[in-house]
């Protein structure tokens, strides 16, 4: 014991491993040297020096923790190094898509831009009223389809057909609907329009169908999580008082979750107001402001940007700029919706207890 | 569930089992039926998104070759052969690139990163999926095409004698490779947040016996939760490749695409995918040119159908014998 005790001493126990700075030493210099040698071959890439940077740390942290820790330690370090290696590498894109859209998108950030439409305009000025009223009336209408069928399928799923073949079909088949492609989806929804109301109809309405097409799936499976959620004490109580199942539903199960059931529509509007796709073949474009959705092309913010981006006319820039701007509109909305419903959520959580 | 607990043997006025719903109660009759219809809408609107795209599409499926060569775009298999090649072709680039990155991120968030910070890094990644695609599609072709050009001039310097990067630079940067870049910036979300939550399943005795044993932490991942998460991870892969497959902005704003069969990757030669030659080309097209588009799309719901369908069964396997839940 007592030779034991005396090999354990503060010497033992650090030696064979490499310092606490050695990391972040590491780092700083293999940045140092990664961009002196960009600038020096590459003439001052940025990504090329981080690259170069990246490698150099690698490398010089796997011969030294071999040398000093052996291979089992190296093996974890380089494990570890390229795990957050990944995880910087993610936030990448998402760090220069936030910083591009808002830098280019805020020239036409203005007035003008929420107050005009494009009706009669052919270089600068002009704005995406029309697409956000279209956006509106296309999403609201999509809503409305989707959260009583998308709520009613849910409760059958969690309340009625607990683990039976029908349920269990509907619970496989909501999934293979959530990998439906958008435009497979668009393409339904004219084929249906073409149908009833002849070849080549396209309408606002018809592009609320196609996006409840994506939108049911994700209504089902967060409001049968959340209905799932409610604890069964509080249905054996109402029972218990002689409550009917279907009112001990509207009026026990459906109150303690409207929280959650918000929140889950919420980011299901979140979800698809960005979908282009299935609009631009549905909904098709259109210039003016057009206020009813069962008539005539409607335009939305999405196809919008898409527009402005493959269409443009004779002042280009004018045009990317607007889809730039249209681009930061979309994302605020996105963002805005996200927000509020995971704020919804986590401020009235269900009453599990 | 319920009917069973309201019936317990010791309830002296435990009335027989009620086979269906109360005559004496309409209410419960009719919204009953409202749930289990809007169940059963849901059936018959998958059944019908087929269904639909089959009557709109067979017009060009069946047309005669002749016909579809001057009203259409060509006789069917040999138009739309070219179109699966570049739209499996994209989704594998693709999942190629991503899925070893949204492994690591998972395995960052779960695993590496100090508890308190995981959660918001979570977010940080979900954040990416509530980018619209058109977002991505617009960043793609003017942010990050032009970024990428210097790269792909020097793969093709250096190494253009592998195949894949051979062939003359394309100007733009615009070229299969950047389409696949984004595109794995789209599915990462997705991929990400399953393997997390397999990964977070892992038995957490097998993690500790692991460390308790000598295990370095990247020893304890690879021998106690990689193996535990692989079919999730397959499952999770193949729902990327499903997004992958069907994902149409980012190509349609990319790729100008022409129609050869090529595996280079830098060149402005690139193969098109279905949903990009849908979106391009629908909104000018009429007559057997819209009914054949419809039946390429009729293509795609197929090829998506049978990958999300294996996905969803590895997934439902895994779930009964993984105890985990």
């Amino acid at each position: 014991m007592t030779a034991l005790s005396h090999a354990i001493t503060q010497d033992s126990l650090t030696s064979g491993r490499l310092p606490k700075f050695a990391t972040p030493v590491t780092a700083v210099a293999a940045a140092v040297v990664g961009f002196a040698l960009a600038v020096l071959l590459a003439g001052g890439n940025l990504g090329t020096a981080v690259l170069i940077a990246y490698v150099i740390f690698l490398l010089s942290m796997e011969i030294a923790a071999r040398v000093v820790e052996g291979p089992r330690q190296a093996a974890d370090r380089r494990a570890r190094h390229l795990i957050v290696g990944a995880f910087l590498l993610a936030l990448l894109p998402l760090g220069s898509v936030v910083l591009e859209v808002l830098s280019k998108g805020m020239g036409r950030f203005d007035l003008g831009f929420f107050s005009q439409s494009m009706r009669n305009v052919v270089g600068e000025g002009g704005g995406a009223v029309h697409a956000i009223y279209g956006t509106l009336y296309v999403t609201g209408l999509a809503t409305l389809i989707s959260v009583p069928i998308g709520l009613l399928t849910a409760i059958y799923l969690a309340e009625y057909g607990v683990r039976n073949r029908l349920s269990k079909a509907i619970t496989f088949f909501v999934d293979v609907m959530t990998g439906v492609p958008s435009i497979v989806a668009g393409l339904f929804a004219y084929a249906l329009m073409s149908l009833i109301f002849g070849a080549g109809s396209k309408s606002g309405f018809s592009g609320s169908i196609a996006l409840s097409v994506l939108m049911i799936p994700v209504v089902v499976r967060s409001s049968e999580e959340l209905l799932r959620l409610v604890p069964n004490e509080l249905r054996e109580a109402a029972y218990a008082l002689g409550v009917p199942k279907w009112l001990t539903i509207v009026k026990v199960v459906l109150p303690t979750a409207v929280s959650g059931l918000v929140s889950g529509v919420i980011l299901a509007i979140a979800r698809v107001i960005g979908e282009t796709a299935p609009l631009l073949i549905a909904a098709g474009y259109t210039t003016s402001l057009n206020n009813n959705p069962f008539a005539g092309p409607m335009m939305t913010l999405p196809v919008f940007v898409f527009d402005c981006y493959a269409h443009p006319g004779t002042d280009v820039q004018a045009y990317l700029d607007r889809a730039w701007t249209g681009a930061l509109t979309l994302i605020v909305i996105v963002m805005l919706l996200n927000l509020i419903g995971r704020l919804i959520a986590r401020r009235f959580a269900p009453k599990t207890r | 569930m319920t009917a069973k607990l309201t019936s317990t043997p010791t309830g002296a006025a435990a009335a027989p089992p009620r086979p269906g719903p109360d005559p004496k109660r309409p209410g419960e009759a009719l919204f009953r039926g409202l749930a289990t219809g809007a169940g059963i809408l849901i059936l018959v609107i998958l059944a019908l998104v087929a269904g639909f795209l089959l009557i709109q599409g067979s017009p060009a499926l069946f047309a005669d070759p002749a016909k579809l060569a001057s009203q259409g775009y060509g006789e069917f298999v040999s138009w739309v052969l070219p179109y699966v090649w570049g739209t499996v072709w994209a989704a594998l680039l693709a999942l190629l690139l991503a899925v070893p990155i949204a492994i690591g991120i998972a395995l960052f968030i779960s695993h590496y990163a100090p508890r308190r910070l995981a959660q918001p890094l979570g977010y940080l990644i979900d954040l990416l999926a509530a980018v619209p695609s058109v977002v991505f599609g617009l960043w793609g072709s003017l942010v990050l095409a032009p970024a990428m050009l210097p790269l792909f001039t020097t793969l093709n310097t250096h190494l253009g004698f592998i195949p894949l990067f051979a062939g003359q630079v394309s100007g733009t940067g615009r070229t299969i490779l950047t389409a696949a870049i984004v595109l794995a910036t789209m599915v990462l979300p997705i991929i990400t947040s399953l393997c997390r939550e397999v990964f977070l399943q892992a038995p957490r005795l097998h993690e500790e016996a692991a460390l308790a044993l000598g295990a370095t932490r990247w020893e304890m991942v690879k021998m106690a939760v990689l193996p535990f998460a692989r079919p999730g991870i397959i499952a999770a892969v193949m729902l990327g490749l499903g997004r992958a497959l069907g994902e149409t902005m980012a190509v349609t704003m990319l790729l100008s695409g022409s129609r050869n069969l090529t595996f280079e990757l830098l060149t402005s030669q690139n193969p098109n995918t279905i949903a990009a030659v849908i979106a391009q080309n629908f909104p000018e097209a009429f007559g057997l040119k819209t009914n054949q588009l419809i039946a390429a799309g009729l293509v795609l719901f197929l090829i998506t159908l049978a990958v999300n369908s294996v996905a969803r069964w590895i997934v439902s396997r895994r779930a009964q014998y993984s105890g985990a839940n």
